[in-house]
């Protein structure tokens, strides 16, 4: 009997409870089918629930360790750093927002960029982190995604961006809705000069980011179960006034209605995208 | 004629022109004097309003239900005009409208939003909402503008693309997406006029253009301030500090350098005087074709990569 269908058969355990004085990340809760598991099974199997399947969302390091070739990222672009030129100001400051998710993720941008080895190949790469203001696009983000495909069109190979954003950065006003337009026209030019781009929509990825790179890809792929959508589902309830369908906006949804080439599970990403920009590139 | 609540010390002082006026006619007595002084201090007070308005209130003129939509203009400003449908895959979307025509003898192609003034027409023009299949439409229009060698106005007037399930089944985020990438490389000039709401990516859908013109009252904004203020502040209420923080008024924008002019209104707002707002565009549009006829094409097209390449605010770290 293995540890997790045990688990299945006794009551849940309440990880909680500060008696038992269990480290509570030696355990965790998969948000999908509610069963526990072994930190180390997870990470083992790549983050994505033994059980059912569902895939967590993962940090830019996690994504890029199991990707590429070890330790061959190097990253590009890395100091450049946001400013709050509005002096926007919700319930906190915009600086004080940007400080904060700064220190959090120790980086200084929703998205890395830079250059990977995928088993020999070298692609040009960018991912990006929804742990940051919710991967949210705004000058810092275009610009990277931008310089990212100038590179591309400089050295000539194949560009992967992994998308994770809740769209554009409000803070930023009109200039990160600018950004949309700027990622897409350069991705126009990558479109001419016949490299090969392929997109990963991971989860969630909405708004303007959606409306523009992420929905550009030579190739679109999709880990499973990741929300794709222009709208995000509150909006269109309140608009229409009606609960969705289970699976709406979803990787799967979006494959049946030819808005994705395919629905990749973790495991197979690498090959996957590996055999993909080889028949790409072959051709040319 | 539709009030808005900061018009209301106007609308005090023509009530009482009225009163006076009754009296006078039935009374027999001359008040001529006392009206004429009145009406100076409702046009001074007028003058005074819209000296200063606030995003908010610049918001409420740009969605104003009389507010010249983009087919009035078309009226207005073209000699001619013969509207193209379709999107040649689904249907037409009568949320987009475009078509050949003729201003002042120059052939163009003109696409624009379409909203409607009654309940009737905004549930046809889906409140100048669209779906993918009209960016789809747009798209062909454009394309069709640069086969014939046609240069493209493009009239922006949406609270953003549609956000429903149909919309999404097909597509959203590709059809806006793909116009911003297509429009971005077209060889023919594109001139965009912000004529009322400039609603996030379903406005810039059809606004990728060399020179971006906003009405003096219209707004362009990346979210609505009601959808930020009930996501940042927690509280659709706050739309109207939202909108402040946003900074989404024509000199706003013109400021950031999103916008390259502004054009002048008339008192109160464009739906006082259509053939004014219509003229003041038309002109901006005689001068822009004039200029864009001595520009070859590839520099047109490096022109409008170069305006939106340029889009940043950054600041670079040195200790790395």
């Amino acid at each position: 009997m293995s540890i997790l269908e045990w688990f299945a058969n006794k009551e849940k355990p309440k990880l909680t409870s500060t008696k038992l004085e269990i480290p509570e990340d030696l355990w965790v809760k998969c948000f999908s089918c509610n069963d526990t598991i072994y930190l180390k099974d997870l990470t083992n199997n790549l983050k994505v629930c033994p059980k059912c399947n569902y895939h967590f969302r993962i940090s830019p390091s996690e994504r890029l360790s199991y990707i590429f070739d070890k330790d061959s990222f190097k990253e590009t672009e890395k100091n450049l750093k946001p400013i709050d030129f509005l002096k926007f100001k919700d319930t906190e400051k915009y600086s004080d927002r940007i400080k904060k998710a700064q220190a959090k993720s120790k980086a200084n941008e929703a998205i890395f960029t830079g250059t990977a080895v995928l088993k020999g190949m070298m692609t040009n790469v960018g991912v990006m982190n929804f742990g940051f203001m919710g991967g949210s696009m705004g000058s810092v983000v275009g610009e990277k995604v931008t310089r990212l495909i100038e590179m591309a069109l400089d050295n000539k190979k194949p560009l992967i961006i992994f998308t994770a954003s809740g769209g554009a950065r409000m803070q930023e006003g009109i200039m990160s809705l600018m950004q949309m337009a700027k990622t897409s026209a350069a991705l126009d030019k990558l479109d001419k000069a016949k490299i090969p781009y392929i997109v990963v929509l991971c989860d969630p990825t909405t708004g303007g980011t959606s409306a523009s790179f992420a929905m550009l890809g030579d190739i679109i792929m999709a880990e499973p179960g990741a929300l794709v959508s222009f709208a995000g589902p509150r909006v269109i309830e309140q608009t229409i006034r009606q609960k969705l369908p289970p699976g709406f906006q979803r990787s799967e949804f979006l494959l049946e209605h030819g808005m994705a080439d395919m629905v990749v599970p973790r495991k197979d990403l690498r090959e996957t995208l590996y055999k993909s920009l080889f028949m790409l590139s072959a051709a040319g | 004629m539709k009030l808005l609540d900061f018009e209301k010390p106007i609308v005090d002082l023509n009530d009482k022109i009225d009163d006076l006026k009754r009296l006078s006619e039935e009374g027999g007595v001359d008040l001529s004097n006392e009206i004429a002084k009145i009406k100076k201090k409702a046009d001074s007070l007028k003058k005074e309003i819209y000296k200063d308005l606030t995003p908010s209130q610049v918001i409420q003129i740009a969605r104003h239900s009389l507010r010249p939509d983009t087919l009035q203009l078309i009226k207005y400003i073209c000699d001619d005009f013969v509207e193209l449908h379709g999107d040649r895959a689904f249907r037409d979307d009568p949320s987009i409208i475009g078509g050949l025509a003729t201003i002042k003898g120059n052939r163009v192609m003109v696409i624009g939003h379409q909203k409607g003034h009654d309940t009737k027409e905004n549930i046809y023009r889906n409140f100048g909402m669209p779906h993918p299949e009209g960016y789809r439409k747009a798209l062909r229009l454009m394309k069709l503008a640069e086969k014939f060698k046609l240069p493209i106005i493009t009239f922006i007037d949406t609270p953003g693309a549609y956000p429903g399930i149909q919309a999404e089944e097909r597509g959203q985020a590709e059809a806006i997406a793909r116009n911003l990438k297509e429009m971005s490389a077209l060889n023919v000039p594109i001139i965009t006029f912000v004529i009322g709401e400039g609603g996030s990516g379903g406005a810039l859908g059809v606004g990728v253009a060399n020179k971006v013109y906003m009405l003096e009252y219209a707004i362009y904004s990346v979210i609505s301030p009601e959808g930020c203020a009930s996501i940042l502040f927690r509280d659709a209420k706050k739309a109207s500090i939202a909108a402040e923080n946003l900074k989404i008024t024509a000199t706003d924008i013109v400021g950031l350098g999103v916008a390259d002019g502004v054009i002048k209104e008339p008192l109160g707002g464009a739906h006082n005087d259509v053939d004014f707002t219509a003229n003041s565009i038309k002109e901006v549009i005689l001068t822009e074709l004039g200029k864009y006829k001595k520009i070859k094409a590839d520099k047109i097209m490096k022109e409008r990569y170069q305006k939106f390449r340029s889009f940043s605010e950054f600041e670079t770290d040195s200790l790395d």
